[in-house]
């Protein structure tokens, strides 16, 4: 133990490293450090962030792909529905045009026979007429016996 | 060593463990021997070389690389002294309540200085006083026997002692700051006893400032002896053990390894005591 002046040298250079290393070594290193500790901890906080947005956005995309199958459903339903009821309709529609077509062929068919058999009448009273003047040999004045062919042309 | 002296194992331990001295004696610069009848006025310039030789080793590492720090990806280098940084700043932070731009770059100051000073001890003991004693036998035609060179500065009480008093007179300045000058002597001179009553506390105010003076002055010293003694130890054993032959190939080995150990440990343990006294200084409530 032998204290000398070789202990105030070492005094001053403590204190000239302490100041140079307070001054110009700390500070620029703990900035260093802490300024990555925070770039670092903020990537972390964004890709948590991501992460959440991500989640998110998958059930936003799962709940629209739910929603556009419903909708889909739907409208196939829809259609279903309406293509049995524009079946339905022209069904319906095809069955009055059928009626509708039978009842004129049959109205028509009606008059044909009406005017063939009124036509045949008249020729049968006509042939009847005939008969009967070459049967009576005379002719029969049509006005005076109009009402006697009349009868006999409704009976036929 | 000088031939035809005599060489006992006594006088090549006191070789290596006197220091290279300066002084001025008449007006003149004198070394070593001359300098015994200097008294306070002796320089060790070994110790003085070594330590701020490392010192600014120490500034020049930290510095290149505070110089080049990126805030971005970190190279290996600056990975390393960042390591260093953060285990001095976490420590500070969790030791250290107090807002202070001072206390974490003298931990780190003492911490890297100290443990630089320590390694020398790794430096096998005769290399480097055995160098130096060519150099002055060639070089300059001294005696080699009169060549002094102690090459860990740590083992000299000057430089330890130096370090426990710049940290004893920031403990004081911390106080002062902190509690004021009134607050101070209260802390000295009220605790540990104290009373409610006015007379019995000034009966006790005596008993007080010298268990607490004690406490206080306790801290230096030990700051100091316990770095100064813990290496003084290792290397008086690393001298014996050289002094031995062949034989310290194997010893020499062990007892590195385990002083590895114990020079990291003693600079954390004068860092940590550092900053444990600095915040006992700073801390209000006693």
């Amino acid at each position: 133990m032998n204290l000398n002046a070789t202990l105030i040298g070492e005094l001053i250079a403590f204190a000239v490293f302490v100041l140079f290393c307070m001054k110009f070594v700390w500070p620029p290193l703990i900035n260093a450090i802490e300024a990555r500790q925070k770039k670092i901890a903020d990537g972390l906080a964004a890709s948590d962030r991501a992460e959440k947005d991500l989640a998110l956005a998958q059930d936003k995309a799962k709940d629209q792909l739910k929603e556009a199958k419903a909708q889909a459903a739907e409208i196939i339903e829809q259609a279903k529905k309406r293509e049995a009821k524009m079946i339905d309709e022209a069904v319906h529609k095809a069955n009055a045009e059928r009626e509708n077509i039978l009842a004129i062929g049959r109205a028509e068919l009606e008059a044909e026979r009406n005017r063939l058999r009124e036509e045949l009448r008249k020729q049968v009273a006509a042939l009847a007429v005939a008969g009967a003047e070459k049967i009576l040999q005379r002719s029969i004045d049509e006005a005076a016996h109009s009402d006697i062919l009349e009868k006999l042309v409704q009976e036929l | 060593m000088a031939a035809g002296e005599e060489l006992t194992l006594s006088s090549h331990i006191q070789h290596h463990l006197t220091n290279a001295k300066m002084c001025t004696v008449d007006g003149s610069v004198a070394f070593n021997k001359a300098c015994s009848e200097a008294g306070f006025w002796t320089w060790h310039v070994d110790t003085l070389a070594w330590s701020i030789g490392l010192g600014l080793l120490f500034l020049w590492i930290f510095r290149s690389a505070a110089k080049k720090a990126t805030t971005g990806v970190p190279g290996k280098f600056q990975c390393f002294i960042e390591m260093v940084v953060e285990m001095v700043a976490t420590n500070v932070k969790d030791t250290y309540h107090g807002k202070s731009k001072l206390i974490a770059p003298l931990a780190l100051t003492i911490f890297v200085w100290v443990f630089l000073m320590n390694l020398m001890d790794l430096i096998p003991v005769d290399f480097l006083p055995a160098f130096a004693g060519w150099v002055g036998a060639t070089g300059f035609g001294m005696d080699s026997h009169d060549v002094y060179m102690k090459i860990v500065p740590t083992t000299d009480v000057n430089l330890t002692a130096a370090l426990a008093i710049g940290v004893f007179i920031l403990m004081i300045g911390y106080s002062i700051r902190i509690k004021g000058v009134l607050g101070f002597i209260k802390e000295l001179t009220l605790h540990p006893f104290s009373s409610k009553s006015v007379p019995l506390q000034i009966i006790l105010i005596p008993a007080n400032l010298i268990l607490e003076t004690i406490a206080l002055v306790a801290k230096p010293f030990s700051l100091a002896l316990r770095l100064f003694g813990n290496l003084y130890a290792g290397e008086m054993i690393f001298i014996l053990i050289g002094a031995i032959g062949l034989a310290q190939l194997p010893l020499h080995f062990i007892w590195a390894a385990f002083h590895i150990l114990v020079i990291v440990l003693q600079a954390f343990v004068f860092m940590m005591l550092t900053i444990v006294y600095l915040s006992m200084a700073s801390s209000d409530n006693h």
